[in-house]
């Protein structure tokens, strides 16, 4: 087994160092290695959405991204979406139109929903439920994520 | 077109209203730490070796291998739980629940499922666990799996468990059988009733194996100290139910086990048993260092859950006015490898939607080669009406009644006595079912189909007891006059946030002073799950009990402030006044500062055990569009309507009326297990066990029926199982009504219904 391998990224707009081993996953990265249990593992194998992340821009599961990948990338990260003058129009969405319950999924679902909404702020009801097609929910029925992006993305115009 | 309706005869100032959820940010900026999320110093890993097999017997185990391998800490087998060291003579009446409990947890003599746990590894890191767990040898003698509740009791059928006998209507019988239990439930003479009858119906009904589908996969940590503490740390529907049955299999004190309820990432009822927690034990007891083990999806899907397969068989008759003459079932629901399917509860649902005077009830809880089931929103309610209201649909076409004016005609309300005894209290079915036919959505023609599709609309009803059993809480005032609530009951999905609204409403102060919290089992009285429909329920009696004290005792505290008579003392809208000297007067606030230096805090508890819980009703009504030349069926348009009591918090309400029917439809259509000739299941990740996701539903529109319950001061009662119980009927019937072929066994997958179609052209 290789030893660990010193990797450099920007996450949450931050320089980040850490060791990691070649077989560790992002997701283990973040949540094991750096202490950023945000991002939620549902399944490991890319199925379910939990652990979405922005890497360079673009929505990814990080259960399937290797650790040693984002060598002098970006990443954000649930944790870098809120600043010191309150939440991201996405998370208070999601709190004003009660679009989450139990919250596993959450996380996932509010990065995912930033990856579209940064680009197409109008995006209507059936761009979001192909945009948001890879990630589970199995509280809500949708309804109410759906409703939360539409109105987010009105403020982000 | 109002897409949620709420139909409200009485308004509060806090209950009915959407204010923003307590643990809201925590959980939409991803601070919240749930089960896997927690770390602590010297924390070791765990995985769990598991049988490939469905059905062996276990002839050897070898750990060495694996205990020489570098970093790991401790293994446990079947050995280690002190069921092995235990004699029957011991444990007399009680062997078997405790060979049950800890068979379940680390198997002992035979592995009953694939992914029954051997055998358990702490290590380092996970991947050490991981690689040392693989260097355990074990050697299994294989034996044919038995696979569904018409194998397992069919005569001669391999049997799971040699000392398993029936108990049959009071009786234990003489051989081992796979049938657990059978129960019946009667009333009049249905010979008679059926000789009554102008029409009658009689089909038989299968379901597969679903699972509850939590997006959390279970966890467990834990820390036993050299001193015999044992703290443990997991998400659950219910801590103090984890206490329980870890002092059971663990035969430990309650007393030196402390549970603390992690936040929840989904339970539907499959997060009530315990499966790593013990084992997070004995590794830490073995290794003296805090353990934690996380399932993965695999695991979760072949060794937690599922809901129960089932066989059902209905036979209802009804006069040629749509009166019903006789209705009678036989169920039989599978238990998985342990007893204890819902079989009973799925016959007592059965046809609780309806008053019928003579009725005949068979209930059979079967053991089958799959993981014990567990508890899945309205356990067993759904297969039952999946079945029911497949043949009421059928009744009332061949009577030419309207499915509306039929079940309208024969509808439960409050006076009626259900099969099993209880006479129902105040319920809203006919309300629903009112709101149901004059609904936008039924009022308007199915659209026109496009070629090569076919659209019909279902409709079905659906039954749930709801629940009250125990809960605790705690509140103190605080000095700056905002009111913390402390409960045992875990959060699953806004329950801070209706116990809040309930705390709030009862002392008429804000919502946003009232702060509540979820305590380990050492800091609050005994609290039952969250599950049941009983939570907003009975954990909003025991906070509305509690700030009834609180208003008491802060009444007191003026009049000694004052120097006055108690009862000359009184609070009106969160004010304290003298009821004849108007310039004695304090607000809730000013009184709240006062209480350290007037004697200290103001504290006050309540532990419950209400009766009261009002029952629930829903009716759900379903437009389909069916593929001819797939299979494939799309959901067109949804409709939920239900009795909710009043609707504490009414967008967390919809939540759970639009996550019931999206799951519902998920069962109807999608979900299964799928198993191979070995019984092993094949279809183990969220790719190849297909839930709704959101290119598969549309906005699912809700009616909020408030019928109120007499048995809670703001007419409360449970919502969030009833949801799950019409969808799966309503689904068959709208197909029905677009293909005219009656689908009898879930789900209905493209492939049944190109083979049905294909069989009604004949080719």
């Amino acid at each position: 087994m290789p030893g660990p391998t010193h990797v450099q990224a920007t996450i949450n707009g931050e320089e980040v160092n850490f060791l990691c081993e070649p077989r560790q996953s992002l997701l283990e990265v973040l949540r094991d290695v750096l202490g950023m249990t945000g991002t939620k593992e549902g399944c490991n194998d890319g199925n379910c959405g939990a652990c979405t992340v922005l890497f360079d821009g673009r929505i990814v599961d990080s259960c399937l991204v290797l650790g040693v990948e984002i060598q002098g990338r970006e990443v954000t990260t649930i944790e870098g979406l809120a600043t010191a003058d309150g939440l991201h129009p996405i998370q208070q969405a999601f709190l004003e139109n009660a679009a989450l319950q139990c919250g596993i999924c959450t996380p996932g679902f509010i990065v995912a929903s930033k990856g579209l909404l940064d680009e197409e702020p109008g995006a209507d009801e059936g761009r979001i439920r192909h945009w948001l097609a890879g990630n589970l929910c199995r509280c809500t029925g949708y309804d109410k994520i759906v409703r939360a992006v539409l109105d987010a993305g009105e403020k982000m115009k | 077109m109002v897409a949620n309706i709420v139909l409200s005869e009485v308004e509060y100032t806090h209950i009915g209203k959407r204010p923003i959820r307590p643990d809201g940010v925590d959980k939409v900026i991803g601070r919240a730490q749930y089960g896997p999320d927690i770390t602590l110093k010297g924390l070791l890993h765990g995985k769990v070796l598991r049988s490939p097999y469905a059905h062996a017997r276990i002839k050897s185990i070898d750990t060495s291998e694996a205990e020489d391998y570098p970093g790991v800490r401790a293994i446990i087998t079947a050995q280690d739980l002190p069921f092995a060291s235990l004699s029957k003579e011991e444990l007399g009446a009680g062997y078997q629940a405790l060979k049950f409990a800890s068979d379940h947890v680390l198997a002992g003599g035979k592995v009953l499922f694939k992914g029954h746990p051997v055998a358990a590894v702490a290590a380092a890191n996970p991947h050490v666990a991981e690689e040392a767990a693989k260097l355990i040898k074990v050697e299994y003698e294989e034996l044919p799996p038995v696979m569904s509740v018409v194998e397992a009791m069919a005569d001669g059928a391999t049997l799971l468990h040699d000392d398993l006998y029936t108990s049959s209507l009071g009786e234990i019988s003489q051989t081992a059988s796979n049938v657990a239990a059978h129960a019946r439930y009667e009333k009049g003479d249905v010979a008679q009733g059926f000789d009554e009858a102008t029409v009658v119906v009689e089909r038989e009904f299968q379901t597969a194996s679903v699972h509850q589908g939590y997006i959390e996969p279970h966890n467990g940590t834990a820390l036993w100290s050299a001193d015999g503490q044992l703290d443990v740390w997991c998400s659950t529907q219910g801590a103090f139910t984890v206490r329980s049955s870890m002092a059971n299999v663990l035969r430990h004190p309650v007393s030196k086990i402390k549970v603390t309820p992690m936040e929840m990432g989904g339970g539907f009822g499959g997060k009530i048993s315990i499966y790593l927690e013990p084992l997070a034990a004995l590794l830490s007891k073995k290794s003296g260092q805090p353990v934690k083990l996380v399932m993965n999806r695999v695991e979760v899907f072949e060794a937690s859950g599922p809901a129960a397969g089932s066989w059902i068989k209905v036979k209802m008759g009804a006069t040629k006015d749509g009166k019903l003459t006789a209705c009678q079932a036989e169920l039989a629901l599978d238990a998985g490898a342990y007893p204890g399917s819902p079989a009973m509860s799925a016959a007592m649902c059965a046809f609780a939607c309806y008053d019928y005077p003579n009725g005949l009830l068979d209930a059979y809880d079967v053991v089958v080669n799959k993981p014990k089931t567990q508890a899945y929103r309205a356990p067993g309610s759904p297969q039952a009406a999946y079945a029911v209201e497949s043949v009421v649909d059928e009744l009332c076409e061949k009577l030419g009644i309207d499915p509306f004016e039929f079940r309208l005609r024969n509808a439960s309300k409050e006076g009626t006595r259900r099969i099993e005894g209880p006479v129902y209290r105040r319920i809203g079915l006919v309300e629903c079912l009112e709101a149901a036919r004059s609904h936008d959505h039924y009022q308007t023609p199915v659209d026109v189909q496009p070629s090569g599709k076919l659209r019909g609309r279902g409709v079905a009803s659906g039954f749930w007891f709801n629940r009250g059993f125990v809960s605790s809480c705690n509140l103190t005032l605080n000095p700056d006059g905002t009111v913390s609530v402390v409960m045992g009951s875990v959060d699953l999905c806004g329950t801070r946030a209706s116990i809040a609204q309930q705390t709030a409403e009862a002392l008429g102060i804000a919502y946003e002073d009232i702060k509540p919290s979820i305590a380990d089992t050492d800091s609050i009285g005994y609290t039952f799950i969250t599950g049941g429909s009983r939570t907003t329920f009975a954990t909003g009696l025991a906070t509305i009990n509690a700030s009834q004290d609180i208003k008491q005792r802060m009444i007191e505290r003026a009049a000694a402030i004052w120097e006055a008579k108690v009862e000359d003392v009184e609070y009106v809208d969160a004010v304290l006044q003298h009821k004849s000297d108007s310039e004695l007067r304090m607000t809730f606030k000013e009184l709240a500062g006062r209480t350290l230096t007037t004697g200290g805090s103001i504290t006050a508890q309540c532990n419950i055990d209400p009766p009261g819980e009002g029952n629930s009703f829903a009716v759900h009504i379903v437009d389909v569009e069916v593929d001819r030349d797939t299979g494939k069926v799309d959901i067109l348009r949804y409709t939920a309507i239900q009795d909710c009591g009043k609707a504490v918090h009414p967008s967390y309400v919809e939540g759970q009326m639009q996550g019931g029917a999206a799951q519902g439809i998920g069962w109807a259509l999608n979900e299964e297990y799928f198993f191979n000739g070995q019984g092993q299941m094949t279809n183990s990740s969220f790719l190849d066990y297909r839930m709704p996701i959101s290119l598969d539903l549309p906005m699912i529109d809700t009616v909020i029926v408030e019928v109120a319950n007499p048995g809670h001061p703001y007419g409360v009662r449970g919502v969030g199982e009833t949801p799950i119980v019409p969808p799966l009927a309503a689904i068959a019937n709208a197909i029905y009504q677009a293909t005219g072929v009656r689908m009898q066994s879930l789900p209905i997958t493209p492939g049944k219904v190109l083979d049905a179609l294909w069989s009604q052209n004949g080719s």
